[in-house]
């Protein structure tokens, strides 16, 4: 499936991808893609190598051998392009625990060169209900809102390819059916969405598309509902292929 | 210009960061007016002593003050990924180095001017006569130094032994911006005739431009993964 | 840069180089007027000395290929180089004051060629510190050819400052060098000694990539593996 060319909007992409920490291969020979309009879900075992995965698509690791590519281009020739499009989260908050939330997210407004960044601020604040709290110190705040701080900051840009490493962690009920509310809403806004959790219902109740990851590989890639669970090791409650 | 825009937010955010926790700057400055007080007790202070130790003594608490600068410098990016969340944005490597340099910059600098004005009171010396010359001296001197301790301390920041490994990589290579500088400092302070002064300057100057070049080129290097 | 030339006779010919050597400066070249037996460390203090300096200019110019090419033997050479240089530059700084003690009654003095190797002798000591105090040893290639070229160059203003600060605060020439006016017999010691530290260095060189090869072999078999490796 050449990618880029069905779709008008560029896909996010790795293609041939190993990673080796030391001579522990966390992803091995992995090819896929995410184009706008798409929601996937990332789904693995602990130890799969799926923050490694998520952190190269976010251009933060580079691959052993493969490429990462954007648009068709490699991004490690042309990383800006990428990095002003893509919006992640992680396990780390990437934000100063010295400065506001406010602060921060002026910051990273001025690094990504945005216009009207105040309102762009009021934004990002409101969509995870942080205006309340927008002038207090990340230092200060608990791990559940510093990490709606943080799904701000990833958002302030309003990137088009948003990459989540359980992103669901750490947040109280509401926020939670705040943040799936708004990811379920990003295909139709024309983004894309690659996010991994745990809860296997609650990915598959967001996301049309499924990769499995497994010791490194990708054991499936493809639409959600057609996935061969039983074989994944996949445990659905009602699912279709549940109880053989 | 955007780039300008980048490298500022950097230091205002740098800045912002030292306001709201007010230990580097103060440490700084205390740290490098306890190694002046020392030097000056412990050394009955003629002028001729004076003239040759003072020098010396400054350059040196200006370099273990740098140190520390820049070991805090890095170890503020450290806690929540901070210095890996500057690299999402499409910002080129090398404005962060600026960035981070300029604020190192800052802050050393403002210690200068503490350790000097004890410096005036305790060693009974005034710098105005050559004032204009220290000047030249102290900012090129301290902006090489600046360099190369941004770029060491993000290199640092990657091993166990954090300071320790700045300080081993800091002190053989700027050995010396800190020679030289203590030098023309000397011949500046004695009031050494003019000719001699350009070429102290421009010693100085000319090694760190050297190094700041150096540095800037090849910072971008560090960040990758 | 792929060394054809046999490792085994490159040994043979530094064992036979290394006699030869001895002989030459225990028994061909002529005792020295004021200093005595004791200046015979010379033959080695300086070949030492050069020998290091040679060293991280070979670690400089990795380093620039390392980044540019990424090539992991451009690394492997840094890492050795660094290695062998070390050894020879610690062997410098132990002859000097073994040969200025008997010789001048001090152990040390800050002249030039000290000057430089002690320098030398602390980037050595930082470059190599760096290599195994990492973290995550992934980033060791970057990191160090960064430091080996900053390195590299502040050798090259060592050498100009120190030439400079000796005209500002000169020093009797002690230990001095070839242009002291030598003997044509202590000539031709010297350069002999020179040219065999130089094959030493290059068989330590390769005896050490060697092993390097050999890690990286291993490592290729268990990346092999780790992909084989079944999964369920």
């Amino acid at each position: 499936m050449p990618p880029g060319n069905q779709v008008n909007k560029p896909a996010l992409e790795v293609r041939n991808v190993t990673k080796f920490f030391g001579d522990l291969a966390a992803l091995k020979e992995v090819t896929l893609g995410i184009r706008c309009g798409e929601s996937t879900l990332l789904y693995g075992p602990n130890g799969a190598g799926k923050t490694t995965l998520l952190r190269m698509l976010a251009s933060l690791a580079r691959p052993s051998s493969g490429e990462v590519l954007f648009a068709g281009k490699n991004i490690e020739h042309d990383g800006a392009g990428a990095k002003a499009a893509i919006g992640f989260v992680s396990h780390a908050t990437f934000l100063y625990g010295e400065l506001t939330v406010r602060e921060n997210l002026r910051f990273f407004g001025r690094l990504f060169g945005l216009s009207e960044l105040e309102k762009r601020i009021d934004a990002a604040l409101e969509m995870f209900d942080m205006r309340p709290r927008e002038n207090i110190f990340v230092r200060d705040l608990s791990r559940g809102l510093q990490q709606r701080a943080s799904l701000a900051r990833a958002f302030l840009h309003d990137p088009e390819f948003v990459i989540l490493d359980e992103p669901f962690t750490g947040l109280d009920h509401d926020s939670v059916k705040k943040l799936e509310y708004l990811l379920l809403r990003l295909p139709e806004r024309g983004k894309a969405l690659l996010f991994s959790t745990h809860d296997f219902e609650q990915g598959a109740a967001l996301a049309k598309r499924l990769i499995a990851l497994k010791a490194g590989r990708v054991r499936y890639n493809g639409p959600l509902n057609e996935a061969p669970f039983k074989t994944l090791g996949i445990m659905r409650a009602n699912g279709p292929s549940g109880d053989e | 210009m955007n780039n300008l825009n980048i490298i500022w937010s950097i230091v205002l955010k740098d800045l912002r960061v030292e306001w709201r926790n007010r230990e580097t700057l103060a440490s700084m400055c205390v740290f490098g007016l306890l190694i002046v007080f020392l030097f000056n007790f412990a050394f009955e202070t003629a002028r001729e002593e004076t003239l040759r130790l003072l020098p010396a003594v400054l350059w040196v608490a200006i370099a273990f003050a740098g140190v520390l600068g820049f070991n805090r410098s890095f170890a503020s990016e450290r806690e929540n990924a901070c210095l890996e969340g500057m690299t999402l944005a499409p910002v080129d490597p090398s404005l962060i180095f600026v960035g981070k340099m300029l604020a190192n910059l800052l802050f050393l600098v403002i210690s200068e001017v503490v350790m000097a004005f004890a410096a005036t009171l305790w060693f009974n010396f005034s710098f105005l006569p050559a004032i204009g010359q220290l000047l030249l001296i102290a900012f090129f001197g301290t902006l090489g130094y600046a360099a190369l301790g941004t770029i060491f301390g993000a290199v640092a920041a990657n091993t166990r032994m954090r300071e320790v490994m700045l300080t081993v990589l800091q002190f053989p290579i700027a050995f010396w911006i800190l020679m030289l500088s203590i030098d023309s400092t000397s011949s500046a302070m004695r009031g050494d005739p003019g000719g001699n002064w350009v070429g102290g300057v421009a010693r100085v100057a000319g090694i760190s431009m050297v190094f700041t070049v150096a540095s800037f080129l090849l910072f971008e290097y560090v960040l990758e993964e | 840069m792929i060394k054809k030339f046999p490792l085994r006779l490159h040994a043979a010919l530094t064992l036979a180089g290394l006699v030869v050597t001895l002989y030459m400066i225990f028994l061909y070249a002529p005792e020295e007027m004021t200093m005595g037996e004791v200046q015979r460390i010379f033959y080695i203090h300086v070949p030492a000395a050069w020998v290091s300096l040679m060293g991280f200019s070979i670690i400089f110019v990795a380093s620039i290929v390392y980044l540019s090419k990424r090539a992991q033997f451009a690394d492997e050479l840094a890492h050795a180089t660094a290695e062998v240089g070390f050894i020879f530059c610690t062997c410098v700084l132990v002859t000097g004051p073994l040969w200025a003690k008997p010789a001048w009654g001090i152990w040390w003095t800050w002249d030039a060629r000290l000057t430089l190797t002690f320098l030398l002798w602390l980037l050595y000591v930082a470059y190599l510190m760096l290599r195994n105090y990492l973290i995550n040893p992934g980033r060791a290639a970057n990191l160090c050819a960064v430091v080996g070229i900053i390195g590299f160059v502040d050798v090259l203003i060592d050498y100009m400052a120190i030439r400079w600060w000796r005209t500002q605060h000169p020093q009797p020439v002690i230990l001095g060098g070839p242009e002291s006016g030598l003997d044509p017999r202590m000539l031709a010691t010297l350069l002999v000694s020179w040219a065999v530290f130089t094959i030493l260095f290059l068989l330590l060189l390769r005896m050490r990539l060697r092993l390097a090869g050999m890690r990286r072999d291993l490592s290729d078999i268990r990346r092999t593996l780790a992909f084989k490796v079944s999964e369920d």
